[in-house]
């Protein structure tokens, strides 16, 4: 029963994005379509797991006193294998994620769940909490993507939805459409909590 | 030429590519710490003085250690056939330089002046993942800057920064007198309150700067 808590809290109750403010830079950086929001949300996936089920492995010879130092190669070590695989497979999402993919290493929430979860529990759970939190972020950064892309260049995944007569309001997948975004999105998501709040 | 090249650089640095604005480097400082004036000046000159010296420090890393060059440091060393090519190990490297200089910056403020490390010491910390550092030194290297360029980029970019959340911080203290809808209290205000300004900076971006 825990072991599926651990998961699901990253998904909505916990989301990194909308509940903890966490990893804000890459969200509002790449979502401005939904492949680039897929394709960051994978990649930092896998760096989460890697670094939670290694953290989780070594939490017992690791130093309490250079901890972060130790967490920090670990990550920046996944991200390198990642910066290079999708360097060689995927040249283009490569290209348009650009200088986001290295940031992954900064990433808050990876060395958050490193530090916060890995770091005091079993393998098993820190890997799931590692895919937990990675799917929320995926999550989130395809509401957003979907958001922008719909309303900025009338597509889906590349594909036109919005039909001829749509005229794209191009501010939406230039900068300033990011922040107006997210600022919308968490509103409505603290607006649920609200009511939520006043009818229990 | 070489002083007007700088002064392009800064220039987009701090307003047509400001690094909150435009690349969205350095968010979770920018919205945690611009709730007062006081400390959104003492983070800004925390981020200004660790980007210009990050940049300084990875620029001679990365030209001396890990390109593949006959300035290879590595290749006179150890007396290598060819100099050898550690470019992959550059976001490793860049990190690992980043934070030991950040630890480095605060002791050596603690010992020279108390005064400085009570009013920058806490923000130094938080600095290490901050990835507007990360991110200039790496914008560096990608954008092929010489040395000098590089540490110009690096102290307008935290100019940059700077401008951002000392403004940020200025609007957001009166928010806290204004009625703003419960649901949009705290944080989506104040990204709300960027994008709006992210939509006066984006006038810069039509500046036409000879190169």
């Amino acid at each position: 029963m825990s072991a599926i808590k651990e998961f699901t809290k990253g998904l909505y109750s916990q989301n990194p994005v909308f509940k903890q403010a966490l990893g804000l830079c890459p969200t509002l950086a790449v979502s401005n379509s939904v492949q680039n929001g897929i394709g960051m949300g994978l990649a930092a996936t896998f760096v989460l797991i890697s670094s939670n089920v290694l953290v989780s492995l070594i939490r017992k010879a690791v130093p309490a006193k250079i901890r972060i130092p130790i967490y920090i190669v670990i990550i920046a070590s996944f991200v390198t294998v990642v910066d290079l695989s999708m360097a060689g497979f995927f040249p283009g999402l490569h290209k348009a994620l650009g200088i986001f993919v290295p940031l992954i290493v900064v990433n808050c929430i990876i060395l958050g769940r490193a530090e916060a979860f890995a770091g005091k529990n079993s393998v098993g759970l820190s890997f799931l909490d590692g895919l937990g939190m990675g799917l929320g972020f995926t999550m989130a950064l395809l509401i957003l993507g979907t958001i922008r892309e719909l309303l900025g260049n009338g597509s889906f995944f590349g594909i036109p939805v919005a039909g001829a007569s749509f005229e794209p309001m191009l501010i939406m997948i230039l900068p300033p459409g990011a922040f107006l975004t997210i600022g919308f999105v968490m509103a409505f998501f603290k607006w649920l909590e609200n009511r939520k709040a006043s009818h229990a | 030429m070489e002083i007007r090249m700088l002064f392009i650089i800064s220039i987009s640095a701090i307003f047509i590519n400001n690094f909150i604005f435009s690349r969205f480097l350095g968010l979770c400082p920018y919205i945690g710490v611009s709730k007062q004036l006081d400390s959104a000046v003492g983070m800004g000159a925390a981020v200004v003085f660790v980007m210009t010296l990050a940049s300084t420090v990875t620029w001679l890393v990365y030209t001396y250690l890990l390109l593949p060059a006959q300035t290879n440091l590595f290749y006179h060393l150890f007396s290598l056939k060819e100099p050898p090519d550690l470019t992959f190990l550059k976001t490793i490297a860049f990190i690992l330089v980043i934070a030991s200089l950040v630890q480095f910056v605060e002791m050596v403020i603690q010992k020279v002046s108390p005064a400085l490390y009570k009013s920058l010491g806490i923000y130094l910390p938080l600095i290490t993942t901050n990835c507007a550092i990360l991110g200039v030194t790496l914008l560096n290297i990608d954008e092929n800057y010489r040395f000098i360029e590089a540490i110009v980029n690096g102290f307008a970019a935290g100019v940059g920064f700077t401008l951002a959340l000392f403004l940020m911080a200025g609007i957001r203290e009166k928010l806290d007198l204004a009625d703003v809808p419960k649901a949009m209290q705290g944080i989506p205000i104040a990204f709300i309150t960027a994008g709006l300004m992210a939509i006066a900076f984006l006038g810069f971006s039509g500046l036409k700067l000879g190169m």
